[in-house]
């Protein structure tokens, strides 16, 4: 059964390869002059004003918890869809009390503005 | 229907290892061409010529782009950490080309033996699709928190809250081609688009489906219309801002990877895969038409439609694509199992 899987290992391999020949080719062929101005981080010619620590807004945190709840349901209907045929009505009774669980909860989500970008 | 059922006929270990090469050193050849394709036809759809200096026509433009890549000098700041900035491409082009394994090309047995035209046929195809499209997030923020700039950093947390937004709607979407063929090896979705009885592309049934598919695969993979990680107009190339020479190569090469993965998993869940016309031989042919066309498409909308702004993003994958995917899978699994 496992034996099916050797393919996907040759590819990795091969993306690996390639990907560390990428990443280091041009320290190997490419000119090497660095400079004090050439190794600042790019800004449209002002010096560049960088923290250690970047804030960035809530939103995103918020959007990667919605992540978590809602991918979750994704994870959890691909086994019940597989069977979906074979189980027959207990197995639709089964989705439909879990999308209507998950659609509440996302029904709260739209009426508290998490859904709004800020 | 195999999920623990008796084991596939596998060919032998040197014959697997063989094809997986022969895949990847094919598509490889495909990317420099897509490339030169894409670059010839956004000229005509903007009225001009497109590259046309190097070669006949500009045949050898992709070439000339490597070369000067090859020949530029590997850039890092001071403000960044250098070992995660190395390998962000790294991870980029490994999940991108991972993911390669899972498209069908042709059944077993197509050309002679018990050869499968395919990397891999397991029992759980899309949720190996999924998890490697998953990983590729972490190249993007990676990439884009190392180089330790303002406008890479704000390319990757956009870039992460778009590909996690969509990567609900993209798995929804599929829900349904799951649930029609019992199964989520690709293989099999493909047989059960051809086989008696019930022998209809689920791009007929699966409409919306194939929409929310669609919609979510340009923005899993960043392309315009939805390429906001990398607008070049406000955050000058997001998270690759800071990245030079090959190494920003490989984030384009894995772009393009990832665009023909989509158009495979698309040609396979929803346009029939390998069936068409003529003999069961000519199987991968008809795999590449379709996924060519998609190629085109993918083409034909960066020409046409304008970048999206941040909130309507949002709003199309939270209050659109979702509720659209979740009432998809619903009718679908009440009809399946009413009718």
């Amino acid at each position: 059964m496992l034996k099916s899987y050797l393919p996907a290992l040759v590819f990795l391999v091969l993306g690996v390869g390639v990907g560390v020949a990428f990443t280091f080719a041009n320290s190997l062929l490419g000119p090497k002059r660095p400079s004090k101005v050439k190794s600042e981080p790019y800004e449209s010619g002002l010096p560049s004003d960088v923290r250690k620590s970047f804030r960035f807004g809530v939103s995103f945190y918020l959007v990667a918890m919605l992540f978590i709840l809602f991918d979750i349901e994704v994870v959890f209907l691909y086994p019940i869809a597989v069977r979906l045929e074979e189980v027959g009505t207990f197995a639709l009774i089964e989705t439909v009390v879990f999308i209507v669980l998950l659609a509440i909860a996302f029904v709260h989500v739209w009426r508290r503005g998490a859904l709004e970008w800020k | 229907m195999v999920l623990l059922g008796a084991d596939p006929v596998v060919e032998t270990t040197l014959v697997q290892i063989v094809k997986a090469i022969v895949i990847f050193a094919v598509i490889l050849q495909v990317v420099p061409v897509i490339l030169l394709l894409e670059r010839k036809l956004l000229g005509r759809f903007q009225q001009r010529y497109g590259p046309n200096r190097v070669g006949p026509k500009g045949a050898l433009q992709p070439f000339a782009d490597v070369l000067k890549l090859l020949s530029k000098e590997s850039s890092t700041p001071t403000t960044a950490v250098p070992w995660m900035m190395a390998i962000a491409p790294v991870i980029s082009i490994v999940t991108a080309v991972a993911t390669l394994a899972i498209i069908p090309f042709g059944p077993q047995g197509a050309w002679g033996g018990d050869l499968g035209l395919y990397g891999i046929d397991v029992p759980i195809g899309l949720l190996y699709f999924f998890a490697f499209g998953s990983l590729a997030f972490y190249a993007f923020v990676l990439g884009g928190w190392a180089s330790g700039s303002k406008y890479s950093f704000l390319g990757a947390m956009r870039s992460a809250a778009q590909l996690i937004s969509y990567e609900v709607a993209i798995g929804l979407s599929l829900l349904g081609v799951a649930m029609m063929a019992g199964s989520l090896s690709l293989v099999d979705i493909v047989e059960a688009q051809g086989s008696a009885g019930k022998g209809i592309w689920f791009v007929v049934p699966q409409f919306v489906g194939f929409i929310i598919f669609m919609v979510a695969g340009f923005a899993e993979s960043s392309r315009p219309p939805f390429d906001l990680p990398e607008s070049d107009a406000e955050l000058v190339a997001g998270y690759n801002t800071e990245y030079s020479g090959m190494r920003f190569g490989s984030f384009f090469m894995a772009e393009y990877i990832e665009v023909i993965v989509i158009s495979g998993v698309a040609t396979a869940c929803f346009l029939g895969g390998w069936h068409g016309p003529g003999p069961e031989a000519l199987a991968p042919l008809w795999v590449v038409l379709k996924m060519f066309a998609f190629v085109l498409f993918f083409i034909w909308i960066r020409a046409t439609l304008p970048r999206l702004r941040y909130d309507q993003l949002m709003f199309l994958g939270w209050k659109v694509l979702l509720p659209l995917a979740t009432l998809n899978v619903l009718v679908t699994a009440i009809l399946l199992v009413v009718t």
